[in-house]
């Protein structure tokens, strides 16, 4: 009995240990290997901040300047209520004493300065796909931009959501953190275009079903299915018969530039911020991500919700 | 029998008008469409598709006054869901916005019939208007 109980024990400390081990974030997820930047391209930084959204979720709400990247937006998910923090370069509430790898680590690999887990409500999950050069760009493009004060309130996350090494678990089971690599038997613009969408433009963060433990499925990928913000349904974005097989590559382009369908309805809710982020792209980015997206298998998404019954 | 045709006449309008009144998602879905088919046109003219027209583009500025004045009515109490609407919540949240959003549409589309004489001047007109599409779908709209 006795022996049993110490046994029991010594497996309680070692599962303990073990996942202080495995959830510690320099061992789930360590960054990238770094090595020696050129000086950074600003230009390149700038066009990586519209292909990654970045304002859509981190300028200020309520304002129209969205380079006032003081955060507070609420992001609403199944598992409570996150709030996008402040990343303008003010050296107390935003990142402006980041150092270039403590935003690479941020970005690549899901773990803040202070080595603890980010949520992946902040898609690094697909930001990684960029190289240490380019978020070396992107972070003095963001150095160039305007020092807001304030901090965002909290997430508001019930237990045991709120406990950060609960993140490195997930990393274990979902987190892939290897760099985009380009195929050598498709064209310069077709891994041009896939590098921005699975990237920097992290369309399958939206338009993905995700599972109960809010990882997307990776059958249904680029499928659409039911808003992760919980109101509205996602669209399919493969060349299913729901999704764009109907669309040309042109039509793509243009609904990344003015928002509108080929059927000129404007799309809405945070596509439009997509959209507004998109048309600062150049013309030849969005045909390169119209030309990835046109080369996506024909995928079916999840069921929608039954239509109502009654007409109009 | 004069009488019970005109009763039967007032009736059937009544019902019509009823009928008219109670489906307005299909209403303003219907609107929102003819807003889409004219800006369908106005963009074949704006990317030099098809010739400027100054009758057709008074016609496009026309559909979208129209509809900026009916839509906003459109959105009673008993329309919140149902039907396929993709109408934000906010709508009734917010009122105010709402129609001040619409106030906007109309006041830039009356501004682009007035001033379109060619096409770089309707190029101009038609790039302010049809902005209000995307930031209005923006606040007022959820994805479908």
């Amino acid at each position: 009995m006795r022996r049993l109980l110490i046994t029991l024990l010594v497996f309680a400390l070692a599962g303990i240990a073990g996942f202080f081990v495995l959830t510690d974030p320099r061992v789930v997820s360590p960054g990238p290997e770094i090595g020696t930047l050129p000086q950074p391209d600003i230009e390149n930084g700038k066009l990586l901040f519209a292909a990654g959204g970045c304002a859509s979720c981190h300028a200020t709400p309520g304002q129209d300047d969205k380079t006032r990247l003081g955060g507070g937006l609420e992001l609403g998910s199944p598992f409570g209520k996150f709030h996008a923090p402040n990343i303008s370069p003010h050296t107390r509430d935003g990142i402006g004493n980041w150092g270039t790898a403590d935003f690479i680590q941020a970005m690549a690999a899901g773990v803040s300065p202070a080595g603890q887990h980010l949520y992946p409500s902040f898609p690094y999950t697909s930001y990684r796909l960029m190289t240490p050069k380019a978020l070396a760009d992107l972070l003095a493009y963001i150095r160039t931009l305007p020092a807001v004060e304030g901090r965002a309130p909290p997430h508001e996350l019930p237990f045991p959501f709120n406990i950060r090494r609960m993140v490195g678990g997930w990393k274990l089971l979902f987190f892939d953190g290897a760099p985009f690599k380009p195929d050598p038997t498709k064209s310069d613009e077709w891994n041009r275009g896939a590098y921005l969408v699975q990237g920097p433009g992290h369309c399958a963060e939206c338009h993905s079903a995700r599972n109960s433990l809010g990882a997307i499925v990776q059958a249904t990928r680029y499928a659409g299915g039911p808003d992760p913000e919980g109101k509205g349904w996602v669209p399919n974005i493969t060349q299913s018969e729901d999704g764009l097989s109907k669309w040309s590559k042109s039509e793509i382009a243009e609904l990344l530039k003015s928002g509108f369908t080929p059927e000129f309805d404007s799309v809405g809710g945070s596509m439009a911020a997509v959209v507004r982020n998109t048309a600062q792209l150049p013309e030849a980015d969005r045909l390169a991500m119209a030309e990835y997206l046109k080369s996506l298998p024909p995928v079916q998404g999840p069921p929608r919700p039954p239509k109502p019954a009654s007409g109009g | 029998m004069i009488r019970t045709a005109l009763v039967a006449l007032g009736l059937a309008i009544g019902v019509s008008a009823v009928v008219a009144q109670s489906n307005p998602i299909a209403e303003r879905k219907d609107a929102m469409k003819s807003v889409g088919a004219a800006t369908r046109e106005g963009a074949a003219i704006a990317k030099g598709e098809a010739p400027f027209d100054a009758a057709k583009v008074k016609g496009i500025f026309k559909v979208y006054s129209d509809a900026a004045k009916k839509v906003p009515a459109l959105f009673p109490d008993n329309s919140k869901t149902g039907g396929e609407t993709t109408a934000a919540p906010k709508v009734w949240e917010d009122q105010a916005g709402f129609k001040t959003a619409f106030a906007k549409f109309e006041a830039d589309a009356a501004k682009g019939a007035a001033s379109a004489t060619d096409l770089a001047t309707f190029r101009a007109a038609f790039g302010d208007a049809t902005k209000n599409c995307g930031s209005c779908h923006e606040a007022y709209r959820i994805k479908k």
